[in-house]
């Protein structure tokens, strides 16, 4: 049962891109063509699931004990510039095609504000979800990254469906480009708003 | 070169490549830290800083540091700086800190600091990746200061924390939809003037 | 213009960088650690200031854990003249950490919101002292009176259009007063015991 609550509120309740403005910049770039909002959700959601297992368990088995908690930010992106590494020589020597196929956008996911947010948020004790001041456990955690990811892709899918229509109509000179994407976001946000009071 | 072109670094941060309206990096905190001036003016100022810290330095060593590892060393560089500006902020201003938020540490991935290392500060004298930090910085701060502020007086009907209405405003300003909407028209507005001048 | 990729190089450098950053961090880690601490510990007894009556001692150093929440005893002169204690409820829009103030018998003195997510302009009201809920729960002892919205048969009225997250507020006071019953109730009767 809070399986289920942590992916409704992760996906439609507290949707990452349009209620927590994180990972706006891709989505902004990536989300012109549904297909590769597809792809670019797939290796998120594959990051993200990853890197929140790794670094929980570095907050929980070496930054806490330790009490090196201030080598939090240093240390959880460096973890996710190396996975992100890491998943671009697997995924190349795996299946050249899908290296071609996302492209720039592989090595673009370290600086996805997303990834290091949701890495972030798990390990802080104020987050839970309403059943009492507990932290998560470590299969909760990544349940809820791998929420968030489809919570993103959601958007983003949404998104691109939007903007390929967008291409096909008349929009005013000025705000051709950015400023139309932006103000289609704000109303799917004001969309998204309704789901709120869900769990 | 002399002082014009020094100046003209920092104007161009400002106008021409303003990093918001022009550049359209840092969307996050641009989106998430503008509920109110005072708040989006705070997130510019703290990013200014790592900024202009990340650029001098990696101006500084950017020859001595091999190519492959070059995205590595520039991260913990901006990663060690955020974390330092963290650390002060907690420290001494607790407001800020706690109205920041996790916009705080997510200034690492914001892609304006690693974009301008990348663009600018490694191939640059010291000087100049300085003043361009504080060009760039300070047109981010105009530009979030600019947001807050228009999402301030639409939403909560206040100008820098003053009130000037009684009650609430029209709070869809300082919810989600606002700052996309905002931005948007802000960015139509800027791009028409600068263009004419 | 940059140095040549060579293994070794590439680990000197990258290692030579961590180390130059780390130093560089644990010492600001060392300044700021003290006013850091006092910071938080300041933000904590003003929270339990706000919601007890006054005292003398410094609650924030004897904070009990106990299952489903932390409790401050606040006292004046040696006698307990309040519990502070910390809950955290589900709210309308996310979490919500409440502190509930208690005089030893009973009665709530005051609440105070110490974060929440609910919405600006409807549940956030609640952060408002004066707002229904928080005004009409002090005085009132969960023992005798029924801390519920009015829609359930409670005595108290909830904010307008935030019934939601008025009754997660009162679930919230009824929660810390479960706390109080486990924990401080015991200790009054064993001070009542010994007079």
């Amino acid at each position: 049962m809070e399986i289920l609550l942590i992916f409704i509120s992760a996906i439609f309740v507290n949707n990452v891109v349009l209620s927590q403005f994180l990972g706006v910049c891709p989505f902004l770039g990536v989300s012109k063509k549904v297909g590769t909002a597809v792809g670019m959700t797939a290796a998120v959601t594959f990051v993200m699931a990853i890197a929140t297992l790794v670094t929980y368990l570095l907050q929980y088995y070496v930054l806490v004990p330790l009490h090196i908690e201030f080598l939090q930010t240093v240390s959880f992106i460096l973890v996710i510039a190396s996975l992100v590494q890491m998943v671009e020589i697997i995924i190349k020597k795996i299946s050249p095609s899908l290296y071609q196929a996302l492209g720039i956008f592989l090595p673009l996911i370290t600086t996805n504000c997303v990834v290091l947010g949701v890495a972030i948020q798990v390990v802080t004790n104020e987050y839970d979800f309403g059943a009492g001041a507990h932290m998560l456990g470590l299969g909760q955690s990544v349940l809820f990254a791998i929420a968030t990811a489809i919570g993103y892709g959601l958007a983003l899918i949404l998104f691109a469906g939007i903007r390929e229509q967008l291409e096909l109509s008349n929009v005013p000179k000025a705000f051709k480009g950015v400023p139309i994407a932006l103000l289609t976001a704000g109303i799917m946000a004001l969309a998204f708003m309704g789901f709120s009071g869900l769990v | 070169m002399g002082k014009n072109s020094k100046l003209q670094l920092i104007v161009d941060g400002i106008v021409k490549n303003n990093p918001t309206f022009v550049l359209v990096l840092g969307m996050c905190p641009t989106l998430g830290t503008t509920t109110s001036a005072i708040n989006g003016m705070g997130m510019g100022l703290a990013t200014m800083i790592v900024l202009i810290l990340s650029n001098i330095t990696i101006s500084a060593i950017a020859r001595f540091i091999p190519d492959k590892v070059r995205i590595p060393s520039y991260i913990v560089v901006i990663a060690s700086f955020v974390t330092i500006v963290q650390l002060l902020l907690q420290a001494y201003v607790p407001v800020l800190y706690d109205a920041l938020g996790i916009f705080l540490p997510l200034i690492v991935v914001n892609c304006i600091i690693l974009g301008r290392a990348e663009a600018f500060a490694n191939k640059n004298s010291v000087g100049d990746s300085a003043l361009d930090g504080v060009g760039i910085g300070l047109g981010f701060t105009i530009a979030l200061t600019a947001v807050g502020l228009v999402r301030e007086i639409l939403g909560s009907g206040s100008a820098f924390g003053l009130k000037f209405i009684q009650g609430d405003g029209m709070l869809a300003f300082v919810l989600a939809p606002g700052a996309f909407i905002v931005l948007a028209y802000l960015m139509v507005i800027f791009r028409t003037i600068t263009k004419k001048a | 213009m940059a140095a040549k990729s060579t293994f070794g190089n590439m680990v000197l450098v990258l290692s030579g960088i961590c180390l130059v950053c780390s130093a560089l961090l644990g010492t600001i880690y060392a300044v700021t650690k003290a006013p850091i601490e006092a910071s938080e510990i300041q933000k904590v007894n003003a929270a339990i200031a706000a919601v007890t009556p006054s005292f003398d001692n410094v609650p924030s150093e004897a904070v009990q854990e106990v299952e489903g929440g932390q409790i401050y005893t606040a006292t004046q002169g040696g006698q307990p003249v309040g519990y502070a204690i910390k809950v955290s409820v589900g709210g309308f829009g996310g979490p919500l950490q409440l502190m509930v103030g208690f005089t030893p018998d009973g009665s709530v003195y005051n609440t105070s919101v110490i974060s929440h997510s609910e919405t600006p302009g409807l549940g956030a009201k609640l952060v408002d002292e004066e707002s229904a809920p928080r005004a009409q729960v002090k005085g009132k002892n969960p023992a005798v009176n029924n801390i519920a919205v009015r829609k359930d048969g409670g005595e108290i009225d909830a904010i307008t259009a935030s019934t939601i997250t008025s009754r997660a507020f009162l679930k919230g006071v009824n929660a810390a007063y479960e706390v109080f019953k486990a924990n401080c109730q015991t200790v009054n009767t064993e001070n009542n015991g010994q007079e």
